[in-house]
């Protein structure tokens, strides 16, 4: 790990000012993710801002009767949350398939939302890696893949994204809020918010430099019946190999949204329109186009499987 | 003390302590953090400076050029070591595979390369960063289906005696006439030791002394093989490894921390203290080695086996060994004609080594699965088929009875109290919502080695007992069995007795390994106690042979005297080992089990999940009911991770193993262990010791995973014979959805 | 020491007196090195915390995990060190009264909060209920992960209590009951290779029921 040096920010605008103006500087959260990174120089801040004093760990009504989740909630405080588990209850079962229950009295929302890639290539510095270090090559490709992505990959990167909680957000139609260096506020939905590999895998997400996210918002809920299936070799604390979030309607319409599959949650909403005619209808939507490698070619499959048992369930 | 012929009436059979199930006396330490483990040690050696440990970046290949100069400048740094300080490699240890350090050729991915010792932990770990490395990679070998086809024969026995193929009676022909058979070959992957606390050595000098503080299950190996690799005398070294945080064999040996530790130490004139960090272990350290097999069976049509071939193909490095998962094949189950061979390729992959259960348990993963599909072939109860094939002899020397074999007894019990006989035998037949419910059995068979072991036990003035050995405990509760030894051999509390353990100060034991740490270390002393109850007979004027040892005092006749009265003048020190003569050579000692899982497997996603384990054991005296059953289930909590998720990824271009940390590198948790039931036939074995003991602590691991298999397979009806059985090896033959 | 002249030791003494010499004289280094930048002195910050009902104040390289801190500087060595990653639990202690993962903290993230590690429980003479129910239970073997796990399993009883949903709870609005299956899944972060968790969930039902 490289010396750094460590402020605590009393605002968000002052946190969003103080990582801006210092070339190396991060905004540190829970730390969960980042120090783990940090400690194989996969991560190499020079100055840390600590956002923990800043106060957006509120979960408040917006005047949309939907929901604002300051991102400093911890991930355990979010799932425990009443309102979050009557209304969105995918988003609750989703945080607690996610780490152990250590590590979510820790991480926070928006730390959640930046976490990094799992991919064994990424976290070994031997190896080549266009997240890690732009131009050297992916080892995953032809590599082990086993964990890796179907779909939305590219001949740079097939990385996966390994939020939990994403998955469930991006179901909901949430939407993230940042500040600026500038002060400026803007908001980015969940959809656009992570990006896909291309050509530039190194950038995870659509944050600029200095960029502090201050909030989640939900949009009014949407009923239903809220389930979340996670995937796995092991049967906690382990990464999806594929999870699936879906909210269900009485009449068996409803969203869908796969993770462990792409670098981003993973929802195809044209696809839903076929939710009433079963699995398999819909998950030849949602992964069309898929380019899985022989390891992971499973998934696929697994995941048509695993939205069959969420609807199965759904109906009871 | 020579066992020659089998043990009489001692006074281990009071079980008045021993045979009592009994809290672990180092519980009160653990459970506090009180225990200090190897990297803890801040009460010895003062002014320990932190090192970090570099590993090689290629697989195969040499260092070309090693820059640690801005790692040397950097800020607390007292000393850079350089494999290539040295002109070649470091003399192996003993049992080392690939040379731990020093030199320029690299032959494994992770290997100690460098050591950076500095004032802090986080000084030292920065620094090792700025080493920068060039290589000169090589084309390695990395894939053993690859290298199997050619690899060649590894020889059964030696000599004149050596053989490729060891052959019994006419195996293909048998084979070719027998009504029923199967046929079918197995996988089973590379397997992580992967224990809690990371190999870690706190090294510090004085003068030419070197004393090590380190984690270690054999103290007397670890000294021996220290000694060789930095060319010093045995009598100027002192390994010290109390308390270790787990090995299952990946900590037999002499390992990088213990060497880089001393070396730094020694660099930097002052003690070094060191951690593998968790991400350079996997590779860094041994593994259970993959295998490929082949198992044939020949039957008649009642079950009775008639020919067994069971071949095994693993990979090593040079000079390495395979992996025996023949091993318990050759004793299992009797059949006229039977045929076995090893066959050993050569990979450039880290060290294949001993795991717990070596041999047996990725052997019996594949025998049983195989004995499983040969019931189902034959329409037979599994459980009767390994009934009509047992065997009280050595099947390959039938004048060499088992000493004890209770096979029978423990599938029968097993079967009962499991509920076997609800088992439906044709699979996928039970399904319970989304959940397809299976039962599995299997057996499980390890031997149970005799070894040298030394102790010594000292009755202090104050009537107490200090027990000295370096025997280990490595989580197996020696620690209180030899408490429990002490207690009933010198009637005394089992609190009036103090253990100290891991000094190579002290007398050398079995150590801890291939389960022969319990049996071996209590017998040794139990020679010692005995010279003790004689200096105290002699010291108190008793016959020692008349003498009663009961309730802290020793009688004979109508005289009785409190035993502290023995050491009034002075302590009294009975100093002893066990050695074996023929007797547990014309024997065969050995453990058996029968195993019964029950799981459900999601019809839906193909997941598994365990629901029952139980594991009938038959392992001589059970001398701590308590940790002896700790031991089983934990073995069985690593025989469901063998048979579910556990699998080192070979990256077959780059040639190391990819998931190499924590997170990536599966082991079972919490969630997927249910209660688990154990049951011990006890059955105390007179050719074994004078404890009349037997190992336990891999027993639980021989066969539970076939019986996970075996289980999900009736479950399913769909039969994986690759290992770990994931839910992707399934997931397509799983039934239909809506 | 008589070792033969081919011994490790002489010709790490090589080393030792490059060493020597770049700590003492930076000219001893070659000139490309000389040229870089040399690397400044770590940051260091001062932070006050209570453990264990005590106040600590300290002055730490940045760097230093929760976990080092109280292993290396305060010498608590109870609290392990597994992974060092959040991969194990081994370095469960609770701060503020929730359970977190040591290794993945700053001290200096810690500035005013209250840290029980696993001394803060209970000692050898004075068990915690749950220290005493994990002597009678077995529920340990090497000892390693072992004050990780208790930390965890107090702290697991109290987030039960505490109506913290989890993931096998069938209906997520409900208060969750203190089954063995609810407290197998909310243990999972704590690895324990040994496999004594069959004896881990009868040790914490035992301290459950005695509660309940």
């Amino acid at each position: 790990m490289k010396s750094f040096t460590y402020e605590r920010a009393k605002t968000p605008a002052q946190a969003a000012a103080a990582v801006a103006k210092q070339q190396g500087a991060k905004f540190l959260a829970g730390g969960t993710n980042l120090l783990d990174l940090m400690k194989l120089e996969i991560e190499t801040p020079t100055h840390l801002v600590d956002v923990q004093d800043l106060k957006l760990d509120r979960i408040e009504r917006t005047d949309e009767g939907g929901l604002r989740i300051g991102a400093l909630v911890t991930n355990t405080a979010l799932a425990a949350d009443a309102t979050v588990r009557r209304d969105y209850g995918v988003l609750t079962r989703a945080i607690v398939a996610g780490a152990s229950g250590q590590l979510r009295n820790k991480a926070t929302t928006a730390g959640n939302l930046l976490q990094r890639t799992r991919c064994p290539y990424f976290y070994d510095t031997n190896q080549p890696c266009n997240k890690r270090k732009p131009g050297t090559g992916c080892a995953a490709i032809g590599g082990f893949s086993r964990q890796l992505a179907v779909i939305g990959s590219s001949d740079h990167c097939i990385a996966t994204y390994p939020s939990d909680m994403a998955v469930a957000m991006r179901l909901l139609d949430a939407t993230v809020e940042t500040v600026k260096a500038d002060g400026k506020t803007r908001s980015i939905a969940m959809a656009d918010f992570h990006r896909l590999p291309g050509d530039t895998p190194e950038r995870d997400n659509e944050l600029e430099r200095g960029e502090l996210i201050t909030a989640v918002t939900l949009p009014r809920p949407i009923g239903g019946t809220h389930l979340y299936h996670k995937v796995r070799d092991r049967a906690s604390y382990a990464f999806a190999l594929v999870s699936v979030a879906a909210v269900i309607q009485k009449d068996g319409s409803g969203r869908a949204a796969f993770g462990g599959v792409a670098a981003r949650p993973w929802r195809v909403e044209a696809a839903e329109a076929a939710m009433t005619q079963g699995a398999r209808a819909v998950a030849s939507g949602v992964f069309a186009g898929a380019k899985p490698t022989e390891e992971n070619q499973f998934k696929i499959l697994l995941a048509e499987r695993t939205l069959a048992s969420v609807m199965a369930q759904a109906k009871g | 003390m020579k066992f020659e012929t089998p043990a009489t009436q001692n006074p281990i059979d009071q079980m008045k302590v021993i045979g009592r199930a009994t809290d672990r006396i180092d519980g009160p330490l653990k459970t506090t953090g009180m225990a200090p483990y190897a990297y803890e040690r801040h009460d010895v050696a003062s002014g320990q400076a932190y090192g970090y440990i570099v590993g090689a970046a290629i697989a195969k290949g040499r260092i070309t050029t090693m820059d640690t100069s801005r790692a040397k400048a950097a800020p607390g740094v007292l000393t850079v070591l350089s494999t290539l300080d040295h002109d070649k490699p470091l003399p192996l240890g003993m049992m080392n595979i690939a040379h731990l350090y020093g030199g320029a050729e690299i032959a494994h991915y992770h290997q100690a390369i460098a050591f950076v010792v500095a004032e802090t932990f986080e000084q030292a770990r920065a620094a090792a960063s700025l080493i920068q490395t060039e290589y000169a990679r090589d084309k390695g070998r990395f894939d053993l289906a690859a290298a199997a086809p050619s690899a060649p024969y590894e020889p059964s026995g030696s000599g004149a005696d050596a053989k490729d193929i060891e052959r019994v009676g006419d195996f293909a022909a048998a084979y070719a006439a027998a009504p029923v058979t199967i046929d079918q070959r197995y996988t089973t992957p590379g397997e992580s030791h992967a224990m809690m606390e990371p190999f870690a050595t706190i090294a510090g000098w004085e003068s030419e002394k070197l004393t090590i503080w380190t984690s270690n299950q054999m103290i007397a190996w670890n000294k021996g093989s220290l000694a060789k690799a930095l060319s010093l005398k045995p009598e100027n070294i002192r390994v010290d490894s109390p308390y270790i945080g787990g090995g299952f064999g990946g900590k037999l040996f002499l390992r990088a921390d213990a060497v880089l530790a001393a070396l730094g130490a020694k660099a930097c004139g002052r003690p070094v203290k060191v951690a593998m960090q968790r991400p350079l272990m996997i590779n860094n350290a041994t593994h259970r080695p993959a295998t490929i097999q082949r198992i044939q069976l020949g039957a008649t049509k009642d079950g009775k086996l008639t020919a067994i071939h069971h071949s095994s193909t693993s990979s090593n490095l040079p000079d390495g060994k395979p992996e025996t998962a023949i091993a318990q094949t050759k004793m299992l189950y009797a059949a006229p004609n039977r045929e076995y061979w090893l066959k050993l390729a050569v990979t450039d992959l880290p060290e294949g080594n001993a795991m717990r259960a070596p041999g047996e348990a990725p052997g019996l993963m594949v025998l049983e699965m195989a004995m499983d599909e040969l019931a189902e072939k034959l329409g037979m109860d599994p459980v009767e088929l390994r009934v009509v094939n047992d065997t009280q002899v050595d099947p390959g020397d039938p004048s060499r009875p088992f000493s004890q074999r209770h096979l029978v007894e423990c599938l029968r019990t097993g079967a009962e109290k499991f509920g076997w006989s609800r088992r439906h035998a044709k699979p996928a037949q039970v399904r319970e919502g989304k959940w397809l419910i299976g039962m599995g059995m299997a057996v499980g068979f390890r031997d149970s080695p005799n070894t040298k072991s030394a102790a010594r036990i000292r009755l202090e003035k104050t009537g107490r007992l200090t027990v000295e050995t370096d025997m280990t405990d490595i989580g197996t509760g020696t620690y209180t069995i030899m408490a429990q030894t002490a207690a009933e051999m010198m009637g005394v509390p089992i609190d009036h007795v103090k253990v100290i353990l891991g000094d190579s100060d002290f007398p050398v034991s079995a150590g801890s390994g291939g389960q022969w740490g319990a049996n071996n270390a209590t017998s040794g002393l139990y020679a010692a106690c005995v010279k003790l109850r004689e200096q105290v007979a002699q010291q108190l004027g008793f016959n020692a042979a008349d003498a009663i040892f009961a309730d802290g005092k020793v009688s004979a006749g109508n005289r009785s005297v409190p035993l502290a009265d023995a050491a009034r003048s002075g302590p009294l020190t009975g100093e002893d080992g066990i050695d074996y003569g023929d007797i547990v050579k014309k024997n065969q000692l050995s453990t058996f089990a029968g195993h019964f899982v029950e799981v459900a497997v999601d019809a839906y996603t193909g997941e598994t999940r365990i629901r029952r384990m139980l594991a009938v054991c038959d392992a001589g005296r059970i001398l701590n009911p308590k940790s002896a059953r700790s031991q089983v289930i934990g073995a069985m909590v690593m025989g469901a991770g063998a048979a579910m998720m556990e699998e080192l990824a070979v990256d077959k271009r780059f040639g190391y193993f990819v998931n190499h940390d924590l997170a990536s590198y599966e082991v079972p948790v919490h969630a997927d262990i249910p209660h688990q039931e154990v049951i011990f036939l006890d059955y105390p074995d007179d050719k074994s010791s004078p404890m009349k003991a037997k190992g336990i602590g891999e027993l639980g691991l021989c066969g539970v995973g076939a019986a996970i298999a075996n289980a999900i397979y009736n479950a399913t009806g769909v039969r994986v014979r690759d290992y770990p059985i994931t839910l992707d090896k399934h997931l397509e033959k799983l039934p239909a959805i809506a | 020491m008589s070792a033969p002249s081919h011994s490790s030791l002489d010709i790490s003494r090589r080393a030792v007196m490059v060493s020597g010499a770049a700590t003492a004289a930076m000219s001893a280094l070659p000139a490309d090195v000389q040229a870089a930048p040399a690397p400044s002195k770590p940051a260091t910050m001062p932070v006050s915390f209570k453990v264990n009902g005590k106040d600590v104040s300290l002055t730490l390289d940045t760097r230093t995990t929760l976990l080092d801190s109280l292993r290396e500087h305060l010498k608590l060595t109870g609290t392990k060190k597994g992974c060092d990653h959040g991969q194990c639990g081994a370095c469960t202690v609770i701060v503020n009264g929730e359970r977190i993962n040591s290794c993945l903290s700053l001290a200096v993230q810690h500035q005013g909060d209250e840290v029980t590690t696993i001394e803060g429980l209970g000692t050898p003479d004075d068990l915690h209920p749950m220290q005493a129910a994990f002597v009678t239970y077995d529920g340990y073997q090497c000892g390693y992960c072992t004050p990780g796990q208790i930390c965890s399993a107090v702290s697991v009883l109290k987030e039960i209590e505490a109506g913290i949903p989890s993931h096998v709870q069938e209906d997520i609005t409900a208060a969750p009951a203190f089954t063995n299956m609810e407290m197998r899944e909310r243990m999972s972060g704590n690895i324990c290779r040994c496999g004594a968790y069959s004896n881990i969930a009868e040790a914490m039902a035992a301290v459950a029921g005695a509660k309940a």
